[in-house]
Order: C-alpha cells, then structure tokens, then sequence
C-alpha cells in the first residue's frame, strides 16, 4: 500500500495545533516508515520536550491495561492532558495482530483529553515497536502533557522502555508463582517505581515484601526506587503512584543532557540495523546470503564470522534485499 | 525502499447498539488477523460517536460492523458521522443477519459490502484487503 502524502508541512502543522486527526495520520506516516515521515519528525523537533514519557510494562497478566486506565482518570482528575501508545504484538507467522489493549480503556474513548493509539509490534523484540520512540515523539508535539507507553506483556528484558520513557513503572501481581523471579533478572534494574498491582489478593503484601527485600540488596549508592500497591479495577493507590511518577519525572528533567539523548538515538539505530540485516538474510535470493548459510550449516563458518560477512555484504550489494 | 516491508492494513471490528452476541465479529477478527492485517478489536455497545473517535485515533482503513440483532439499521447514521468528521475514506462492510430489502437501504448509505451467514473466509479477507487499498488511495490528507 504505497501512500504518498500532498501536503505534509500542514500536516506537521495541524499535529503541533493538537488536531487528533493529524496526530493519528503522522503515526500511520511514521510507523509504516514512508518518506513523509522524516519530514514531520524534522517538523516536530522545536516543540519536543513537553511531555512527560511514562513506561509500563510487566508480565502479561499483572493488569498493565487496566491499570494504564485508572492511571489516565487519575491524570485527567489532575488536569493533564494524556497520549498513550500501547503494544501488542505481531503474529511472527503471518504478521497480522488483534490489538486490544484499549478495550481496558474504553471509559476514555469519547474524552478529547485522551488520546489512545494501538500500535503492533511489527517484529520488534523488547516489547516495543521500532518506531514507538518516534510515536512518543508525535504526540509530545502535539501537546500531550504525558505520554503512557504500555509494553508488549514479555515480562523480560524491556529495555527498549528504559531507553524511551522518563519514568519506567514495572508492575508485578502476586500470586503468578515465579513472577517475582521473571522480573527480577531482566527489568527490576530498569525500574523506577515497581508497582503490585492486584492488591486486594491475599499474597500482594509478601509480593510487596520480596520486591522490597531483593531492592534491599542492591548497591546502596543507587537511588531508591519506590514499591507502591494498586488495585487497579478498584481504583487504590493510584494516587500514589500518580505522585511517584510526577517525583521521578521532577528528577530526570533535571538531569537530562544532551548524551543521553544520544545514547537512545544510538540505540534505536543499532535496533534500526538488526531489522534491516535481518530482512535482507531471510528475504535475500543471492548467491553470496546463500553461501554464507550453508557455509555456517557445514561448520566452516562460525555464526559470528557469518554475521560479519552479512554486515560487509549488505554494505556492498544492500539493494538486492 | 528495498529494506521495507508492506504495511499491513488496519481494520476495526466492533458492534453497535445493544447486541451483544460477539461470536461473528471475534471470529472474523481472527481471519483478519491470521490474513496479516492488524484489527483493532472493541467490545460490543460501542455508540457511534465512539466509532469514529476509535476509527479516528487508530487511523484504520475499514470498518467492519458486526450485527446480529437488528442495530445494522444504525449503520447509516455511522456513515453519516464518519463522513462528518472527515473520515470519508474509510470504507464500511457489516456481517452478520441483514435482511435483502434492508441491505439496500445499507448500501444506498455508502457500505461497501454486506455479509451473510455462510460467507466464505477467502471472499471475507479478499474484500477487506481491496478496501483497504482503496481507503489508502482515497484519503484526503495522504
């Protein structure tokens, strides 16, 4: 589906003027990579900034959706407007996706505080899609007071959120057996506020108890991270959690240089470079793809070796794929 | 771009009114999906105002109304609110028990296609893909 854009500087305009239908086209724009997009983002860049990028992300199950919606009343309550970006994921096989993280938040459809986009995750690992950084970014320009992203429920290894978010909100639930081990390894070291949610079952306060004791021991210098309980669906602690996030956001806007920025833009590109070797080896028909295969198949070549030669392949002949 | 691959379309399922019998619109859902398309899923009740404010936000191709207890009789008036707030483009199928005489009151209101019980997966998913094309060659803003 080839869709070229007539007039992208209005477009660009009528986003920074807040139209939800302008921010809800620029997403397509962006997300689907066409040469319009690098147009709006160059557009968008003076009014970058505003914006306060919350994270949440979890094992599926805990109630990040439902959560993600009390979260939004509780903001709207405090006069903030909303933009969130929520994920799910991409069939591997086909590429299709059911997206249904929003039917949670269905008591916001009608309000134009709120605006919700549900994006698949086309691919991406991490728990994100490529290009939410860039979604996050849109909607900052179009004068979102706080931009919500809601992972992929992997449960591991979210560090596309870390990259991306102001402030990262882990949520755990009790009662998931290991989950307290599943967060522990990949995304507790990501977390600035860790969040049990599902407070009114019995094991919430001995889940609180384990995060609260593996926080415990932890590097002493590193900086506090906040174990709060909610119970989402009956709306407690959400107010807390609302003034943890707005603490931690209050910090980061303070520390924030120019080489973090950097350091995520680095990031996204080397996520960039995994996406685009990774279609040229599984759509590749050369002979050079071919040879390296069945090189690595006959235990000529190592892995490593066969990723090098791909990398200098794709910098020669990168057209073919 | 050789590196790119094709978008896929995106399609809102959802049920108007006050019927709730969700079984067709879950199962078409999941064609869609296994089709490679990304559907955007509802619960059923939604009003139509919440139509176009989802169909809007999600910036989806098609809509595909699900109706098996008379509320197909509202999709007019969707259509008449889509194209109110600009969303002209996006084309509307409804599935589900339409009886003949009503479906030309549907179509006569710009549906692109009505369907019955019985309607074969392939034909569903064929439909859905060339309107979808056609909703992307029609936008106002590109």
């Amino acid at each position: 589906m080839d869709r070229t854009v007539s007039d992208t500087p209005r477009l660009a305009a009528r986003l920074i003027e807040g139209e939800p239908a302008a921010l809800a086209r620029a997403i397509s724009l962006v997300e689907s990579d066409t040469p319009a997009a690098i147009d709006i983002l160059r557009a968008i860049r003076p009014h970058l900034g505003h914006a306060v990028v919350v994270g949440f992300t979890g094992p599926p199950g805990v109630g990040k959706s439902t959560l993600v919606n009390t979260y939004i009343a509780e903001l709207r309550k405090r006069g903030k407007s909303v933009g969130v970006v929520a994920v799910d994921p991409s069939s591997p096989i086909t590429g299709g996706a059911v997206l249904g993280d929003r039917i949670r938040m269905a008591e916001h459809t009608l309000d134009q505080g709120v605006f919700i986009r549900s994006l698949a995750s086309r691919g991406a690992l991490g728990g994100l899609s490529a290009s939410a950084a860039q979604v996050a970014d849109l909607m900052d320009a179009a004068g979102r007071d706080v931009v919500i992203l809601e992972t992929v429920g992997t449960g591991q290894s979210e560090v596309e959120m870390a990259m991306i978010a102001d402030v990262r909100v882990v949520i755990s639930a009790p009662g998931m057996g290991d989950d307290v081990q599943a967060i522990k390894a990949g995304i507790l070291e990501i977390a600035d506020i860790l969040v049990v949610n599902k407070a009114d079952q019995p094991l919430a306060l001995q889940t609180c108890q384990q995060l609260k004791a593996m926080l415990g021991l932890r590097d002493l210098t590193r900086r506090s991270v906040p174990v709060l309980c909610t119970d989402a669906i009956n709306r407690t602690g959400v107010g807390d959690l609302a003034d943890a996030v707005e603490a931690v956001a209050g910090r980061v806007k303070q520390r924030e240089n120019r080489s973090a920025v950097a350091g995520r833009t680095r990031h996204l590109l080397a996520q960039a470079v995994a996406k685009a070797a990774e279609t040229h080896v599984m759509q590749s028909r050369t002979q050079t793809i071919a040879a390296i295969v069945q090189g690595i198949q006959e235990a000529r070549l190592s892995l490593s070796e066969g990723a090098r030669q791909v990398l200098n392949n794709l910098g020669g002949e990168g057209h073919d794929g | 771009m050789a590196l790119t691959a094709t978008i896929p379309a995106r399609v809102l399922v959802t049920k108007i009114g006050l019927d709730g019998h969700d079984r067709g619109s879950r199962i078409v859902a999941a064609y869609l999906r296994d089709a490679g398309m990304e559907v955007i899923y509802t619960e059923p009740w939604q009003k139509i105002e919440s139509v176009v404010a989802l169909a809007l936000q999600e910036d989806v191709d098609v809509i595909g109304i699900s109706s098996l207890a008379t509320d197909h009789l509202l999709v007019p008036k969707l259509m008449k609110a889509l194209d109110g707030a600009g969303l002209g483009h996006i084309r509307v199928i409804v599935g589900g028990i339409v009886p003949d005489d009503e479906e030309a009151v549907l179509l006569k209101s710009g549906v692109s296609r009505v369907f019955h019980p019985g309607a074969d997966r392939a034909d569903i998913v064929d439909v859905v893909a060339r309107l979808a094309r056609d909703a992307g060659a029609n936008r106002p803003d590109g």
